[in-house]
């Protein structure tokens, strides 16, 4: 139990840091959120309203940078990530909890689906070499390859325009409202299938090819050899002994694409204009807006954070050899 | 090794009637699919019989290793088994060719007549389950409906056997030391009570204390429970105390076949003669270490005639022409079992004195 309570003191530590460094960041940076909200009102915002706007947005100067960071503190707590500047004056929460879900639904759902599909490929392959399933690593690696936004295109030009067999953007049908009915979700899968397709597409060979590389190694080793010798039955021998072992470097990779799901499918959400958090970060960049910049890239940290945790303990779950106290 | 404690251990099989259990006839292995294979293992026959410890001794690289995996079907690509026939004699009498059983054959067969203890003890467990599963599972595949609790329970018992506290049947294989981990590789070898156990250099990554214990363990094992064993090393001193008969092999052939003691003292092969001299002896007087000269041939590049002519002191010209079958020595009618493979042997006149001695 010691290792569990070690990891989660780390895992504290390592999400104080994070924090701290996400609210150290924009006040490092040059320039003025303040000022650069009323240039781009244009007159609209009067001059008067620049000391409000510094006490809303927490920039209030009468306060040392100590209170500010305990105030930062505090309104995290309530899950108070400020007001955003481009969707001025919607909270950052509200954009990030809106736009969240979409993200991890459709590239969480597509990375699992990659995954699975991938290891288990790679399995097959790695375990009996030489046959057709081999032809599977070029094309996949082929997908791979190509540069993501021109997959997304292709798709589009291939299955939304010329086929007509799916949408081209958006995330669900526009003419129905966000409920928890057949219909909705129904829409909902029919317009995430062609995104959540290229990314599978486009992620599936590096599962491939590191659990098919881990195979090739695993099955050369004694203690598969051993499991031949006793006559146990070839499932038991591919699967209790060889994947067993060669799952997990699998399962670290796992993790760390879990993380980017997060931050990382900008190029999708733009090319299918998936309304999905890496959209929101993108538009949150080009128009200055710290407190939403702020917001995501603090949603982006702690998803990664729980996304390592998870894999720590899966791992040690999985590996005795790495629950060794010392 | 201490000589005075082990020697004799395994020496019943004299007394014991000659069935053998194991026949390897003619096996043949080659490296390599492609128009130019080696030749790794070419026509060796072997006879392991009942409760015999048969011990196999050669140079690295000589195929002794290859021979195992050959004559259990675990040969890896790109090794081929290009000839031969491996014959299981079971305990009811039945003969069966292991080389040309089916997959489903194989497998029954596996652990519950033939099993196998390999070098790497140290990666011969899966470091991922405790290896109380370990041994269970190799029970439970060729128990059709025991109870999970009953394997651990013969699981204890092995371990048990060996040495080893059964409450260790938790523990995961990082958690043991060398010695252990080996101990509980023998413990799982010997689950189903097989016919044959073969262990491929046991020994080899262990100091000589733990050398020593396991080498005892095995031979007491081997009284109480009525295996044969097939003993692969390099170390020709250990094979002496420990083996009823020894086989030398030399660049993927056998070259000599005989009784320990005989092979110890009278050894009729110029190499056996050789490596006998790499290795102090452990009784008698003292004598120089000389070691063979040269190293192991090529296997892509074998000499014409005997393979061990370039290395051999009692070369003649015929050796590099003639390739010598493994036969009679020259002194047939005194050493019914002992066979060589060295045309010298043709003649008694010929025969330096060095390999004719009585």
């Amino acid at each position: 139990m010691s290792f569990f309570r070690r990891r989660i003191i780390f895992y504290l530590i390592t999400a104080w840091a994070a924090v701290t460094i996400n609210f150290l960041i924009p006040r490092l940076m040059p320039g003025d959120p303040v000022t650069a909200l009323i240039a781009r009102n244009q007159g609209r915002i009067d001059s008067d309203a620049e000391q409000s706007l510094r006490v809303l947005f927490g920039l209030d100067s009468n306060q040392s940078f100590l209170e500010q960071y305990i105030d930062y503190w505090g309104l995290l707590f309530r899950g108070d990530l400020g007001l955003s500047f481009t969707f001025f004056p919607t909270p950052v929460s509200d954009i990030v909890w809106q736009s969240l879900p979409w993200t991890v639904g459709l590239v969480g759902i597509a990375t699992v689906i990659a995954f699975v599909l991938g290891t288990l490929v790679g399995t097959a392959i790695g375990w009996r070499r030489g046959t057709w399933a081999d032809g599977l690593l070029p094309i996949s690696t082929f997908f791979s390859a190509v540069p993501y936004f021109w997959l997304g295109l292709i798709a589009i030009t291939v299955f939304a325009v010329q086929l007509g067999w799916f949408p081209s953007n958006g995330s669900y049908d526009r003419s129905l409202l966000p409920s928890f009915d057949l219909e909705f979700l129904g829409s909902v899968l029919y317009y995430g299938f062609l995104p959540a397709l290229t990314v599978v597409l486009a992620s599936i060979a590096g599962w491939i090819l590191g659990m098919r590389n881990m195979m090739v190694t695993v099955s050369s080793e004694d203690y598969v050899t051993v499991a031949q010798a006793k006559g146990l039955p070839e499932r038991k021998v591919m699967f209790g002994y060889a994947a067993r072992n060669a799952i997990l470097p699998q399962i670290s990779s796992f993790a760390l694409s879990l993380g980017f799901i997060v931050g990382g499918t900008l190029i999708m959400e733009m090319v299918f204009s998936y309304q999905g958090i890496g959209y929101v970060l993108y538009q949150a960049v080009n128009t200055h807006d710290y407190p939403l910049m702020q917001g995501v890239f603090l949603v982006i940290t702690l998803s990664v954070l729980v996304a390592n945790i998870l894999a720590d303990f899966v791992y040690a779950a999985l590996d005795p050899r790495t629950r060794q106290e010392g | 090794m201490s000589a005075s404690t082990t020697s004799g251990t395994g020496r019943h099989a004299d007394a014991a009637v000659r069935e053998p259990v194991l026949e390897i006839k003619n096996l043949s292995v080659d490296y390599g699919f492609g128009q130019d294979p080696t030749h790794v293992l070419r026509q060796v026959s072997l006879t392991l019989n009942r409760g015999e410890v048969l011990g196999l001794a050669g140079e690295s690289g000589c195929g002794k290793s290859t021979l195992a995996y050959a004559a259990t079907r675990l040969l890896p690509p790109p090794g081929l088994i290009t000839g031969g026939e491996v014959v299981l004699t079971d305990r009811s009498g039945e003969r069966r060719d292991i080389l040309t059983m089916s997959d489903a054959q194989l497998r029954a067969s596996r652990w519950q007549d033939v099993a196998i203890v390999f070098q790497g003890a140290m990666n011969s467990l899966n470091p991922v389950f405790r290896i109380g599963r370990q041994i269970a599972d190799a029970i439970a595949a060729h128990t059709p409906g025991i109870r999970k609790k009953q394997a651990l329970d013969r699981a204890a018992e092995l371990l048990d056997m060996v040495g080893i506290s059964p409450d260790r049947l938790s523990a995961f294989p990082h958690q043991l030391s060398g010695g252990m981990r080996q101990r509980v590789m023998i413990a799982m070898a010997l689950a189903l009570e097989p016919q044959v156990l073969i262990m491929d250099e046991p020994t080899t990554a262990l100091d000589v204390v733990m050398q020593r214990q396991i080498v005892e363990q095995i031979a007491e094992l081997r009284e109480r429970l009525g295996f044969s064993v097939v003993f692969i090393t390099h170390d020709v001193s250990l094979l002496i105390e420990i083996a009823d008969r020894i086989a030398i092999m030399y660049a993927g052939e056998i070259v000599e076949d005989a009784a320990a003691q005989d092979v110890y003292r009278r050894p009729r092969h110029p190499y056996s003669r050789g490596l006998l001299r790499s290795f102090p002896p452990l009784r008698g007087p003292r004598r120089e270490l000389t070691g063979i000269a040269g190293s192991p041939p090529d296997l892509r590049l074998l000499p014409t005639g005997c393979t061990f002519t370039p290395r051999c002191g009692f070369s003649t010209p015929e050796c590099s022409r003639i390739h010598p079958e493994l036969g009679p020595t020259a002194f047939a009618g005194a050493e019914p079992d002992r066979r060589v493979a060295c045309i010298l042997h043709g003649d008694v006149g010929t025969l330096p004195p060095e390999l004719a001695e009585r």
